[in-house]
This record gives C-alpha cells, structure tokens and sequence, in this order.
C-alpha cells in the first residue's frame, strides 16, 4: 500500500468532499487535493466523472472513484490497516448505510431548500429538516457517536453537514441548536478529534460562499 | 448460517421488492413471504419501517433491514459462503456501488419523466435516452454488468430489464430497441433468460395489466 497515488479532486465548501478528507485524515493517507472550480469545471473533472461532473473525485493509481459514501467506503475497504470507518458486524453496517442514505435523501433536500428558496416553500423545507434531525437525533439516543463508543462512517457522513448549519440558521431564520442540542453536542465532539476539526472549514466562510453563489445565480 | 429465521414484506410488483427475492433466490436462502397491501400497511411494516414505512423490509431473526440496495449488501455479507452478489476487489465494488446508485438515483428519476403526459415528457425521454446510452456503454465487453454471473447492479437493473419496457410500450414510446441499444437489449434478454429471474418476476403481461388498471 506504500507508493500510492492518490488525488482528490475537491470543493472545499462541499460536504460531501468533506467526507473524503475526514476518511483519508483518519486513515492517514497522503494525497494530493486539486480544488475545483465547479462553475468552469476542468477538463480532468470531466474525464475523471463524465457522468455526474460532480465533486468529490477519488482518484487512485489513476482510477477514478465517485459519490461521496462509495468513496469513504472504498477508502475503509483499502486503506483497512487502521482507524475501521463500518462497523464490524454486517446488521450496524446496514444500519449504518441505511441511515446515510436517508441523511443524503432527506436532511440533503431540506438543507437545499432552505439556501435556495423563501416563503412558504422555505418554510416547508425548516420543518423538514428539524423533523429529520431530530430522527437522527434519536438514532443517536445517549452514544458518544453514531458509531457507539468510536468515531465512524455514519458520523463521517453527518458531521459534514455542520460545517452548513450556521448557513442554513442564518438564511432561513432557525436555531438548530435549540431544536436538536444533543446533535450539536455530538457534532462538537466529533470536532475534537483532529481529522474532522482539519476537514471541515469555517462556518462563516461557509456562509460567504452561499451568499456569493445565491447572488451570482440571482436567487 | 443454516436456521434461521427469515422474512421478507413486500410487493409483488416491485422492482425494488423483486431485488431482494432474486438476492434470497441466489443464494438459496429461505424465506417467508408476505405480501403487503399498500392502501392499508400492516401493523408489522409501520413497526419495522417507522422512518419511510416502505417496501421491502426483510426482517432476519426479528431484526430489520430497510432500502433495497441495503438489503442486497446485507445479504451478500451475512450469507458469505454461497454465491457473491458483489466483487471481491475494493475498486470492482466501488463501481458496483456506483451503478447501482446511478441506476436508482438517475434512471428511476428519468423513468418518472418520461411518464408525464405533457410537456415534461420530452425532457424525460430525452434523460432517460442518455442514460440508457451510458448503460449501453458499461455492458459493452460483459455479458452481465457483473461480468459473466450476475450480480448486484444486474439485480439493482431489474427495474431497467421489466418495468421500463413495460411502461414505455404503455406510453407508445419507441426507445428501448435493438436498433438503438443492442447491448442493452441483449442484456435484458440473457437476464430476463437467467433461471432464478425467470422465476422471481412477474410475468410481463401480468405486469402490463396491473399497469394499465392503475390508470399509470
């Protein structure tokens, strides 16, 4: 596994690509991170997903890798020497999926609704998505992680969405604090352990770029 | 992994349902099966699908599994000494992975498009043609997607092989020919020929009229 080559190509304000650095750091790969440019995307994107033209790219020996959770999950399969991101057991790990995926499906759509719109459909989309954290929050119940007593792939895949929270507070007017305190405490642990503090970037940052992006597309 | 107790809720004329069974039927485990009615969910799909209260759940010594493509993975991993439903190398189960997902995410949504009856229809057909073309591109070389045997992004594509067909002739939509995609269409064929698939879907017509009642 020693003389690897390993890209990412990345977005730094994407939660998904998050999610790769997280693995990576945890795993302590080295790579290479090439940002892109998602409004003039390059030609190496294009080559490396034709298909969706998204972020994040894994690139590995020259094999490219997408989607975020096939991702992280090649990477916990590759790189198994240390720092296991599924569980063991083969029922937490479709539970584990399970959850991921309801996160990308349902918090996700909520999430995007809330920076993209107003009015009545914005405020659709809070409820949704306080509804859906406090699911999550629930599946939590009294873990240190989602993962139980270690840090794991279904952390992995929620705690990037916190790098948005202060975004989604601020655009659509909610504190998620108030509504889901025992998912901050969580989120706030998991930034103790360094491969997440490192991934993810600053909130406010996080903020700046959204309103950029929201006045360049005129919404 | 010989007794135990497994159960599965579905619906006869899911594609997703159907995934699991031909995931059961391949490795040869058994089960018991109960068909749920969707205009009044039993009390045991509510208990074991609180979050979507959806179809398939398999239910493995009392334990719950919900999402089809999480079903598949669960199988495979549990019942490890029969046959596999995904590679052995990281970066084969990556792309599995990955096809899986691109056909539930993009082709069911394409599906949904071409379904419309107005103006959305063409936008639809139109997503569905590329991504039947991207399809059509993978096969090229492989007699299944996972290669010689099938595997989970055949089992994954059973929506592709029976439904699309079915719902594009009840639209009067000419897409899914020889014509257009040879590959593809002998796929369907080889798969649609495969043992266990023949005995785990419905049967076309049986399928075309449920349709065609549903008023879809």
């Amino acid at each position: 596994m020693a003389s690897e080559e390993v890209v990412l190509l990345d977005c730094w304000a994407s939660m998904f690509g998050m999610r790769v650095r997280i693995a990576l750091a945890k795993k302590g790969v080295h790579y290479e991170c090439i940002e892109q440019n998602l409004a003039h995307k390059s030609p190496l994107l294009l080559e490396m997903n034709p298909i969706h033209k998204k972020v994040p790219v894994l690139i590995h020996n020259n094999k490219p890798i997408c989607e975020s959770l096939v991702i992280v999950q090649y990477i916990d399969e590759v790189w198994n020497d240390k720092a296991p991101l599924m569980p063991s057991d083969a029922y937490q790990r479709a539970q584990a999926r399970f959850w991921a995926d309801f996160i990308d499906k349902k918090v996700y759509d909520a999430a995007w609704k809330i920076w993209r719109t107003k009015g009545e459909e914005q405020e659709g989309a809070k409820k949704d998505l306080i509804e859906n954290l406090k699911v999550l929050e629930n599946e939590l119940g009294d873990k240190t992680y989602f993962g139980g007593e270690t840090f794991g792939f279904l952390d992995v895949a929620l705690v990037t969405y916190y790098s948005w929270f202060y975004t989604l507070e601020k655009l659509g007017n909610l504190s998620i604090e108030a509504e889901c305190p025992k998912l901050i405490a969580w989120a706030k642990r998991c930034l103790q352990i360094e491969s997440v503090s490192k991934s993810l970037p600053d909130s406010k940052k996080v903020l700046d770029f959204v309103l950029g992006l929201k006045q360049r597309m005129g919404i | 992994m010989g007794d135990q107790e497994v159960k599965l809720f579905s619906l006869w004329a899911s594609p997703f349902g159907k995934r699991v069974e031909i995931a059961l039927k391949i490795k040869g485990i058994k089960y018991e099966y109960f068909e749920e009615d969707l205009s009044n969910k039993s009390s045991e799909l509510l208990k074991y699908n609180p979050v979507h209260k959806k179809l398939p759940v398999l239910l493995h010594n009392g334990k719950p599994v919900c999402e089809s493509l999480v079903i598949l993975e669960y199988i495979d991993e549990t019942w490890k000494s029969e046959r596999s439903l995904l590679p052995e190398d990281p970066y084969a189960r990556a792309m599995a992975r990955f096809w899986a997902k691109f056909i539930d995410d993009k082709c069911i949504a394409a599906m949904w498009g071409a379904r419309k009856n107005s103006e959305g229809q063409e936008e639809g057909i139109e997503e569905l043609t590329e991504h039947l073309k991207t399809l059509e591109n993978e096969l090229k070389g492989k007699k299944f997607f996972g290669g010689d045997e099938i595997g989970l992004v055949d089992i994954t594509a059973d929506l592709i092989a029976l439904w699309l067909g079915v719902l594009l002739e009840l639209k009067g939509i000419e897409l899914l020919t020889k014509e257009k995609f040879p590959r593809l269409c002998e796929w369907i064929d080889d798969y649609l020929d495969h043992q266990i698939i023949k005995e785990t879907l419905p049967d076309r017509e049986t399928y075309r009229d449920f349709l065609l009642k549903a008023k879809f």
